[in-house]
């Protein structure tokens, strides 16, 4: 629901991340990993992006979303899985003291710059 | 291909300090071969989208810290009775904690007018000036602070945006999450907003004077509650008659102890 903040901020971290050499190009694409936990959606995102993006050197850029699953890791028995239906106790000894490892990523990996 | 694009790139940061080879510099590098390789490059950045916010909020929590000063996060959907809750709670608990609430809503000032009547400080944020946000981000939070007196304040409240998806992605710096959740509401809230209910400390399942008017399957609601957040507490509440009250009142005063030492 707030894509369009999050299509911004994308934007300014994007932006300055072009190195001081390439001030100016054109950002092709920009990789991002979402985990399936974050309240985002990345359709939303996408057409967000594509209008925040205008008249910017993000215009036309390619939104790259890899969706990260949701993984956890049980504090009494270290077992490590991944969840995919809301049930966050552990899939052998069910406790319920788990750590979540992934899944709420919302990140900027990489963004790559035509160079010309 | 790459690597000649990136030499490219490298004559034309090298002319850029060496100022008297310029214009020489800058023919080559846009009129020798190295043009025509058009390559793109990649750029690791590895950051948090909302890196800006976790900081604020973590500048916030610090504020707090110095200001000796307890902060509770209310979530919940529209129309959960979160201001009525929040309401028969300050009239429990004052004048023993001294409070303050920031009220969040996308317009109207509704819910400050009706809290002001309490006695307790309120700042109300509307968040339309701000494109109308689903949210109540930390640097929204910072710029409500201003008029608040912290001498006498040992509880801040922050009534969330009503919305179950958005506010459980801002940290704002506080010290406890608590959701609010109506039986009138599906009993599988928790297991369609699951980010929501793994953020929160606690539940107040409220409205629960409606219970028998209703078709509500309260044990699946709080199944669903636990298998989403095992072992965290929920709290059967009606703000209306203000049944289960005490027990959430002692888990907020034990809370706000934990942290205060007072």
């Amino acid at each position: 629901m707030h894509e369009m903040g999050v299509a911004m901020q994308i934007i300014e971290i994007a932006t300055a991340s072009i190195p001081e050499d390439m001030k100016g190009a054109r950002v092709e694409r920009i990789n991002l990993k979402v985990g399936k936990l974050s309240a985002i959606v990345p359709d939303s995102l996408g057409f967000c992006f594509e209008i925040a993006a205008k008249e910017t050197q993000l215009e036309g850029a390619e939104l790259v979303i890899e969706e990260i699953p949701v993984t956890a890791r049980c504090k009494d028995c270290d077992n490590e899985w991944t969840i995919d239906s809301p049930v966050f106790s552990c899939s052998r000894c069910q406790s319920g003291s788990i750590e979540l490892l992934s899944g709420r990523e919302l990140d900027i990996d990489s963004i790559e710059v035509k160079e010309d | 291909m790459l690597t000649t694009g990136y030499q490219t790139i490298k004559n034309y940061h090298h002319h850029e300090n060496h100022k008297s080879h310029h214009t020489h510099d800058r023919k080559t590098a846009a009129g020798g071969p190295e043009i025509e390789s058009r390559g793109t490059r990649k750029i690791k950045v590895v950051r948090r989208v909302l890196d800006a916010n976790d900081i604020m909020a973590r500048k916030n929590r610090d504020f707090f810290k110095d200001q000796n000063v307890f902060v509770l996060n209310m979530m919940s959907s529209p129309g959960s009775g979160k201001t009525t809750t929040l309401e028969k709670t300050l009239a429990h608990i004052m004048p023993d904690i001294k409070s303050a609430v920031v009220v969040g809503d996308i317009c109207t000032t509704n819910d400050a007018d009706r809290l002001s009547k309490t006695g307790v400080p309120v700042v109300q944020i509307n968040t339309d000036e701000f494109g109308g946000d689903c949210h109540l981000a930390a640097h929204v939070i910072e710029k409500s602070l201003q008029g608040l007196d912290f001498e006498n304040i040992d509880l801040l409240i922050v009534e969330n945006i009503g919305n179950l998806v958005c506010p459980a992605e801002f940290d704002i710096g506080e010290d406890a999450r608590v959701v609010v959740l109506s039986v009138t509401e599906g009993e599988d809230k928790p297991a369609k907003y699951p980010l929501m209910f793994r953020v929160c400390d606690a539940v107040l399942l409220n409205k629960t004077d409606l219970l028998p008017y209703l078709d509500y399957d309260r044990e699946a609601a709080i199944k669903y509650i636990q298998q989403v957040h095992p072992g965290m507490p929920v709290f059967e509440i009606s703000a209306r008659t203000e049944d289960g009250f005490e027990e959430w009142l002692d888990w907020l005063k034990e809370s706000i102890t934990a942290k205060l030492g007072r």
